[in-house]
This record gives C-alpha cells, sequence and structure tokens, in this order.
C-alpha cells in the first residue's frame, strides 16, 4: 500500500514546487513516501547548505598547518609532534528552545561525535549561548534547562567545559542560540574520514537503537517558528551521554586497529545522511536492509527508521572479515553490532525493508545535485558615526563601572561555569573566566588555547566590521593568553535568508569572515549554518559565532587576567580613539543601539598582538587582559576583581572621559608589568611601532580614576557574581 | 606499591586515577575491567574512580556496586586491602555496604564543579598521614550528588571513632556536618567526594592532593 504523494504532503516535507519538480526529474518517476522523506531532510538547509554553499566557498580554508578543511565532519590541524587538534562548532537552536535540557545536550552529543568520529578523543568543550531579555518569561526557563542540559551530557562524558559565551538581548526572547564546540586530539597518522571505498564492504551500525525520536528534526531547523513550534516538541532527540561515552570508548578501541575504511556519525538525518554522504564522497553506493537495524520499538517504517535522529549512533565500513573482531569490542561495550548494508559500484542508494525496496535514488541526487541559490540579497546601509561629545557623560564614572560589571552581559558568568565539569581530565591549565582557556596536551607540556566570540550587536550594524572583529576578538584572546592562533571554525546563526535585508547581513558577515582569515593568517577549518532563526518574522541578530584555536608551546609560559601585585606599572598597548557607537555604555548606561561599530584594523591587530605574544614568552609580563566589551574600564575592573587588587589610573587629557573609559576600540590590551620592564617595554613598542601608553599603577582596595571617579574593588566583585545567582534564584 | 584502579562503564576518572598513582609510585597502575572476577593477587591499593558508572541511572553508584568485580572489591576490602573510592567510588562504596550513609542530590539541585578549601580532621590513616591534623588544603569537586547523609548515630559514631576524614570549610553539597570524606572501621577504606587526583601538579590547580597518594607508598 503506497501513499500518494501529495502536494500537501509535499508542502510539509519542506520541498517547494520548484524542488519537487527537481525530484521527479531526478528519478524520472514520482518518488515513494520514503524517498520523499529522504529527499526532504537532505535537500534540507540544514543538510544541504543550499542557501549558503557559494558564499561560504570564499573563505580563506588553506595553510600549511591544515590537514582537513572544511566538508568532514571536523577540521583537523597539525599541532607538531605527530599531534593534530580536531574541532567543530555546530549549532542546536531550534531543538534547544523548544526543549532546553534534552536540546543543549544532544547538541553537545552530536558535536563530540563529529568529533570522536575523526579519531580524535574530546579533551575540551566550549559553548556559546545567547539567551533573550533576562526579564522575558521563558528566559530563566531556558537559561536553567540549557544549562543543566550541556552540564549534563559533557560531565557524564568526562569532557572538561572550559570556554564559552552567555549573551541577552530581547531580539533572542524567541529564538535562543546554543552553539556547542569539542576540541580533540589525535594522531596525524589516524584521521578517520567518511568516503567509502571498497565494493562489497560491510556497512555497520552501531551505538544506540533506532526509535521513532527526532524525526523531521533537520526539516524543524530549516524552519521558522511559530505560535505553534511547542507542538513541535517530540521532534526533538534525546540523548543518554552513557551510551555516547561507551561508544566513544568502543569506537577509540576500534580505531586503534585497522579494521576501518570510513565512519561517519549519524547526526541530522540520521541513516539517510550518513549513508548518502558516505556513498556520495566515495563516488560509490550502498545498499542498506532495514530489517538488521536494531530498533527500540516495534512496527517502524522505512521511512521513520530513515529518518529518525535517535542519538548515539554511528555508521562504520568495515573491511571486509574483519566483522568478529569489530563486534567483540561493541560486545565488551555492550553496544549493537549490526551489519545492515554493503558498498556496491552503483551510484545509488538502496533501502530495502521486509524484502521490498522502499527507496532507491542515486546518492549524486542527494549531494550534488541538491538545489543550490543564490539568494538575492541587500547590504546593511552603513551607520553614521557618533561624535563623544554628543554622548551624555557621568558625574561618577565609579558608579558606572560598578553598574556595568553588574550588567547582564558583563556579570561573572560562574553560576554557568560551575555547573560544567571543567577539571575533569587534569589537564586544565586556565579554567573558565579567563581570555582563553588553555587545556594540555597531555602528557606533554604543549598546551591548547581556546575561545568562542562573536558581538552580534556590532553584526547588526556592519555584518562586514561585525564579521571581521568577531574573528579578530578570537584572534585577541588566544594571543592574550600567549597562544599562536592556529585555526577556526564558524557557527552562522542567523534569521530567513529569503528575506534579501538577512540574505545581506549573512553575505557581509562572510566578507568579514574572509577579510580576517587572510590577513591574521588565520583560516577556517570547520562550520555550520542555522538560518530561519525567527520567531513570526523576527529575526535573531546576525551571530556569526567563531570558536578558535590556538597552540601553547610551553604551557609554563603563558599570561592571566588578575593584577598580581602591588606597585606594577598598567600599560595599555594598542590605539584609543574612544569609539563609542555600537558600544556597551551607550547601549545600558544610554540606552541606545545606535552608531557604527568600531572599525577593525587588521594590520594594527597583527601588529598589536604579535607584540603582546612575545611579551608573554619572554616572561616580561604580570597579567594580561584583552579590551573588548565595555572597553578600557571593564578590562581593568575584571584585572582588578580577579587579583582583589585595586589600580589608580591617569586618564589621558586628549579624549573625553567617558570616550577613553568605555570606547570599545579594538586591537587592545592591558598589560602590567615591574617599573624598569615597563619602561623598556614601552621603548620596545615604539621601535616596533606598536602604540603603548602608561597608565597608572596596581594597588590599594579600589579601582580609582582620577578626577574623583573611585569605587571598592570588594563592592565591584559582589555586584559582579550577583547578577546570574539573583536572576535564577 | 602495586595499585588498581577499576573500570566501570562510564567511569570517566579512571586515567587521571591511574595518572596520579603512576607519578607517585612510578609504576603504571592496573585497569582492572568491571566484568572481571577478580582483582589480581598482588594488588595493594585498589581504587574505585570518579564518573558516572551506568549513567548514574538508578541511584548513584548503585548498579556498579552489584557489578562482578565488585564481590571480589568487597572480600579484598575485609581482607584489609586499602580500597581509595573517589566521587562516584564513594557513591559506589556506600552503595556497596563498605562505608556507611548515603550520597544524595546536593541541596541545591545543581552539579557544582569548583576548588574547595577542606579541613583535614585525622591524619590517623594510611591516606592522611602526610597532612597536619587542622590543615587547610583546597582540593576540586565536581558532582551533582555529593550530600552526605547518614543518622546521626552513624554520624555521632564515625566523629567519635575519628573517622571523618575531610570537612568542608564551605559546605558545597548540603552534607552531614560537612562531611567531605569518611573511613572504615578499620580505617583502610576511605571514600570521599573532592578530587586528590586532578590537584597533583602545579600547572593544573595545586599539589594538595599528591600527598595523599605519596602516603600510601
Amino acid at each position: 500500500m503506497s501513499t500518494p504523494i501529495t502536494p500537501a504532503l509535499i508542502a510539509e516535507h519542506g520541498l517547494s514546487p520548484d524542488e519537487y519538480a527537481r525530484v521527479l526529474a531526478l528519478l524520472s518517476r514520482e518518488p515513494t513516501l520514503t524517498e520523499l522523506g529522504i529527499f526532504s531532510v537532505m535537500w534540507s538547509e540544514h543538510c544541504s547548505y543550499k542557501s549558503t554553499r557559494i558564499w561560504l566557498k570564499t573563505l580563506p580554508t588553506k595553510g600549511p598547518q591544515v590537514i582537513q578543511g572544511p566538508g568532514e565532519n571536523a577540521g583537523v590541524v597539525d599541532i607538531g609532534d605527530g599531534d593534530a587538534v580536531v574541532f567543530k562548532m555546530e549549532s542546536h537552536n531550534h531543538p534547544s528552545f523548544i526543549e532546553p535540557y534534552q536540546g543543549a545536550a544532544t547538541g553537545v552529543g552530536g558535536i563530540m561525535r563529529d568529533v570522536f568520529t575523526m579519531g580524535a578523543r574530546p579533551i575540551a568543550m566550549l559553548n556559546a549561548l545567547r539567551f533573550g531579555a533576562p526579564d522575558h518569561p521563558r528566559t530563566r526557563h531556558l537559561v536553567s534547562g540549557v544549562v543543566a542540559g550541556i552540564g549534563g551530557y559533557g560531565n557524564c562524558m568526562g569532557v572538561p567545559t572550559v570556554a564559552g559565551e552567555v549573551n541577552f538581548h530581547p531580539a533572542y526572547n524567541g529564538n535562543i542560540l546554543v552553539n556547542a564546540m569539542c576540541v580533540g586530539l589525535a594522531r596525524t597518522d589516524k584521521i578517520f574520514y567518511s568516503a567509502a571505498s571498497g565494493v562489497g564492504s560491510p556497512v555497520v551500525y552501531v551505538g544506540s537503537k533506532t526509535g521513532r525520536d527526532g524525526i523531521h528534526g533537520a526539516t524543524m531547523a530549516s524552519a521558522e517558528f511559530d505560535d505553534a513550534s511547542e507542538e513541535k516538541r517530540p521532534t526533538v532527540q534525546v540523548g543518554d551521554p552513557f551510551t555516547e561515552k561507551l561508544l566513544l570508548e568502543a569506537c577509540l578501541e576500534l580505531m586503534a586497529s585497522d579494521a576501518i575504511i570510513a565512519i561517519q556519525d549519524m547526526g541530522a538525518a540520521g541513516l539517510t545522511s550518513s549513508s548518502a554522504e558516505m556513498a556520495s564522497k566515495g563516488n560509490l553506493g550502498i545498499e542498506l536492509d532495514l530489517d538488521h537495524v536494531p530498533q527500540r520499538e516495534a512496527g517502524m517504517t522505512a521511512y521513520e527508521m530513515m529518518l529518525s535522529e535517535s542519538q548515539e549512533r554511528m555508521l562504520v565500513i568495515l573491511k571486509p572479515g574483519r566483522e568478529a573482531e569489530a563486534k567483540k569490542i561493541f560486545d565488551k561495550w555492550e553496544l549493537d553490532f549490526a551489519v545492515i548494508g554493503r558498498v556496491t559500484d552503483t551510484r545509488r542508494l538502496v533501502v530495502r525493508h521486509k524484502g521490498e525496496v522502499m527507496a532507491d535514488i542515486p546518492v549524486m541526487a542527494l549531494a550534488d545535485e541538491a538545489p543550490l541559490y543564490e539568494r538575492p540579497f541587500v547590504q546593511t546601509p552603513k551607520r553614521e558615526p557618533i561624535d563623544p561629545l554628543s554622548v551624555p557623560q557621568q558625574n561618577d564614572y565609579g558608579a558606572t563601572i560598578l553598574t556595568l560589571v553588574a550588567s547582564p552581559d558583563l556579570a561573572s558568568r560562574r553560576w554557568v561555569w560551575e555547573q560544567y565539569d571543567h577539571s575533569v581530565m587534569a589537564d586544565t591549565v586556565q579554567p573558565p573566566g579567563g581570555d582563553a582557556a588553555i587545556v594540555r596536551v597531555h602528557g606533554t607540556l604543549k598546551g591548547l588555547a581556546m575561545t568562542s566570540d562573536v558581538t552580534p550587536r556590532y553584526c547588526l550594524a556592519d555584518p562586514v566590521g561585525g564579521g571581521k572583529q568577531a574573528v579578530a576578538e578570537t584572534w585577541r584572546n588566544i594571543t592574550a593568553v600567549g597562544g599562536v592562533p592556529l585555526a577556526y571554525t564558524d557557527n552562522m546563526n542567523f534569521g530567513n535568508p529569503q528575506r534579501p535585508e538577512i540574505m545581506g547581513q549573512f553575505v557581509g558577515a562572510i566578507e568579514g569572515l574572509r577579510e580576517a582569515g587572510l590577513a591574521l593568517a588565520y583560516p577556517v577549518v570547520s562550520g555550520n549554518c542555522s538560518l530561519y532563526n525567527e520567531t513570526n518574522g523576527q529575526g535573531i541578530l546576525p551571530t556569526p559565532t567563531i570558536g578558535g584555536v590556538g597552540l601553547i608551546a610551553d604551557v609554563r609560559k603563558t599570561a592571566t587576567m588578575p593584577f598580581k601585585s602591588a606597585g606594577e606599572i598598567i600599560l595599555l598597548i594598542g590605539e584609543t580613539r574612544g569609539h563609542l557607537g555600537a558600544s556597551i555604555y551607550l547601549r545600558d548606561i544610554c540606552g541606545r543601539e545606535d552608531g557604527p561599530p568600531p572599525p577593525v584594523d587588521l594590520a594594527a591587530e597583527r601588529r598589536n598582538g604579535d607584540f603582546v605574544r612575545g611579551l608573554i614568552a619572554s616572561g616580561r609580563v604580570t597579567a594580561v587582559h584583552d579590551c573588548s566589551d565595555g572597553g578600557l574600564a571593564l578590562t581593568l575592573a575584571e584585572m582588578a576583581m580577579a587579583g582583589g587588587l585595586g589600580a589608580a589610573i591617569e586618564p589621558p587629557k586628549d579624549l573625553p572621559l567617558h570616550a577613553f573609559l568605555f570606547g570599545e576600540d579594538q586591537a587592545r590590551y592591558v598589560l602590567t608589568a615591574s617599573a624598569p620592564q615597563a619602561d623598556a617595554i614601552l621603548a620596545d613598542a615604539e621601535r616596533a611601532g606598536v602604540p603603548a601608553l602608561r597608565l597608572g599603577e596596581t594597588g590599594g582596595a579600589a579601582l580609582t580614576i582620577r578626577g574623583g571617579h573611585t569605587v571598592a574593588i570588594a563592592a565591584l566583585k559582589a555586584a559582579h557574581e550577583d547578577f546570574f545567582p539573583k536572576l535564577m534564584g | 606499591m602495586n595499585s588498581a584502579v577499576i573500570v566501570f562503564p562510564a567511569s570517566n576518572c579512571d586515567r587521571d586515577a591511574a595518572d596520579a598513582l603512576a607519578k607517585v609510585t612510578g609504576k603504571p597502575s592496573r585497569m582492572v575491567w568491571h566484568g572481571d572476577a577478580s582483582v589480581p593477587d598482588d594488588i595493594d591499593l585498589i581504587v574505585l574512580p570518579g564518573g558516572f558508572s551506568y549513567g548514574d541511572y538508578l541511584r548513584t553508584g548503585a548498579m556498579a556496586a552489584h557489578s562482578p568485580i565488585m564481590k571480589d572489591v568487597v572480600r579484598r576490602a575485609k581482607a584489609g586491602t586499602p580500597v581509595l573510592g573517589i566521587c562516584n567510588g564513594f557513591q559506589i562504596l556506600c552503595e556497596a555496604g563498605l562505608l556507611p550513609g548515603v550520597l544524595m542530590r546536593n541541596a541545591n539541585l545543581k552539579f557544582v564543579c569548583r576548588p574547595v578549601p577542606l579541613v583535614v580532621e585525622e591524619t590517623q590513616s594510611m591516606y592522611t598521614r602526610n597532612y597536619a591534623k587542622g590543615e587547610a588544603i583546597t582540593v576540586p569537586v565536581a558532582h551533582g550528588e555529593g550530600n552526605y547523609f547518614a543518622d546521626e548515630e552513624t554520624l555521632d559514631q564515625l566523629e567519635g571513632e575519628g573517622r571523618v576524614a575531610f570537612r568542608y570549610v564551605d559546605n558545597p553539597n548540603g552534607s552531614a556536618r560537612n562531611i567531605a570524606g569518611i573511613l572504615s572501621e578499620n580505617r583502610r577504606i576511605l571514600g570521599l567526594m573532592p578530587h586528590p587526583e586532578r590537584v597533583c601538579d602545579p600547572l593544573t590547580g595545586g599539589t594538595d592532593g599528591k600527598r595523599l597518594f605519596e602516603a600510601l607508598l
């Protein structure tokens, strides 16, 4: 009995009439229901990147350090001595809004599988979270569920969660963002890929059983929300970190042998996309017999099995004859292991169930022949610059700093990261709370510095500048702890690409990423796009989250943020023009969100950053912190709070005080050093053409800015730590 | 000293414990699979590591306490072999009846990971003899279920017999009488929620845990 393929059914599957016509042409017949389901998920925005592919191709992805760029499960970068770092960031936005605990948990699980599929042991997790306004009725529920979900999964896996971001903005009231990043370690000669080869080789299913959860998850993630989105709860997958931990250990054990030809995790679109991707990358075919698929419930149809997004599953192509050896490993870990098909030379994906052919599709129809759109776009109009003198000044900047350290976007995130195990594996050299986290490469003195950054309000004001800034800020944060930036992963979160102004934001951000990547010799090696982050036509702020990874040659030579001892000289590296446009001061103190973001001078970034990194490597500085949200004043306040030590600052006379303190000019770092060392650094900076300024001295129990502005460190700390516990109750 | 670390499904601090022991003893620790029938005869110390054995399903430590290997661990413990249970290992020791009391959900219902100050209450044990009585040390906790509970009589007995090994200075989980770790009656079994194996290196948070392992030599 076959289901009639009606226009309503086609629309429900998210296929446009044009796209359906293409299906008919590629098959030369009407699809079966199972085939319609397969096309629906493979051609969804989530799986096909149909709106973004042409733009993503313009990003710089190469460099001598790059072993594998975008296109595999994760990027791979050489870190010397035969070691490689494997990493990627991925969104789980739509499911996390509907069901925050499970949505966030399975986001963590999915990105971990992407990394261990490549043969890497995960060693660190990061996450970038964006929520609606703190006082929105759903926000607390979402924050609490997402944080618990990330912790619930990552903690059980025994992988430390070491860095991340949390922002609040009303533009995320209806669409939160949950971007999770996993960093893993592999040996360069033991990287595993997903391309099928070896006609006749067995296709093996391992991990959890297949259930009915998550059917159409990828399609859901490729559509806008409306008031009925709550009803999509059943499309959210349910995670089981216990099984994933077993799957991780079993896969790494199997990978230690040479039995694997190719391996691919079952993520979005499960069995469908894993088999189609393996076949298309190998330019071969795959035949599956669903009778052998381990099933959690009785009576599942081919359609349900092909579209299920049940978690903790992998598809492996083994060398023929190695099945028994592999099965023994999965038996030991009490996981399912089933030969469900074989590799063919037909270049077709053939699915059988109960003796019947349920789908028979040319593989290229699902991959290369998927729709590709050059969507119309309009550039975001440039904003008028803001004269600092037109921005209100305050009488007491001590009070302003006290307000800002307790504001939603700048308050301490301790409440969040204390729910994540950040010290398991015993290699965390810099825990959460610094510019970048540092995790040691186990058994060596090498370290990996990692951070995730983006400033969505900049991206809204100027997508090109905001994209550049996001990349530059990760580069700067890695530099601030002493790392050499290696490469980044991008997680492009945007609204509906069918609206030209949204597409313009995307195109602009890509241009910014491209320019920054080229200028900083900092390529992108993996990434993910999440579009349609809209509810009832209201889009999110454009949010191209960047996850950066850098190498530290010797973890004994790093820098941290806290002021260390009284009587040290505080230096500012980089030029201050007092840029208040799109700043935190303008938004949170003056209630305005206008103006262009600070310009990003990539040559200055590189020059200033290389200078600071050199100072750290030679042990000449005692503390380093980059300047970002909230400007110099917040940088100083954070260093003072972290060290429990005050400072006295002498502002220069050539800038209005509010512009000097709160301007968000880029490419800047605050350092401390002993007095003789500070003089030498200033001289070296001058020779290197790096702007440098003596700001003042550490000491005392207050942050004091000459001119009668002072605030006690104890008061700052109390206010800074209070925001989250008070919000969450 | 020959040590063994028991590996349960979803143990995740097994490597950290083995590394700490190897660093101190100069010998690799033996990894013993939960499905094995016995701990090798030449083992002088058995470690039940942290993690989420069996996914914390049913109750933390409850299923691991019934793993095949645990029969032999209990037998060896009763015969005097020292057993150290860290975090999930402490939970397993309680579930297996080798230590009194239980570990409940943290009082605020949230997982907590932070370095916590501890007071060394008792130095009369093979684990704590290298600390000074009343010494303050800092060791990280990382758990969702570390809220130690026992009836008043048991708590009084633990205190009376000098079996409270470590106490929290600033109780992170609601534990009765701020208890962070306890000893068995013969003082050869120690269960504690904090992770001494994570603080054996100045680069990664300090060395306050190292003396616990050194004391075992």
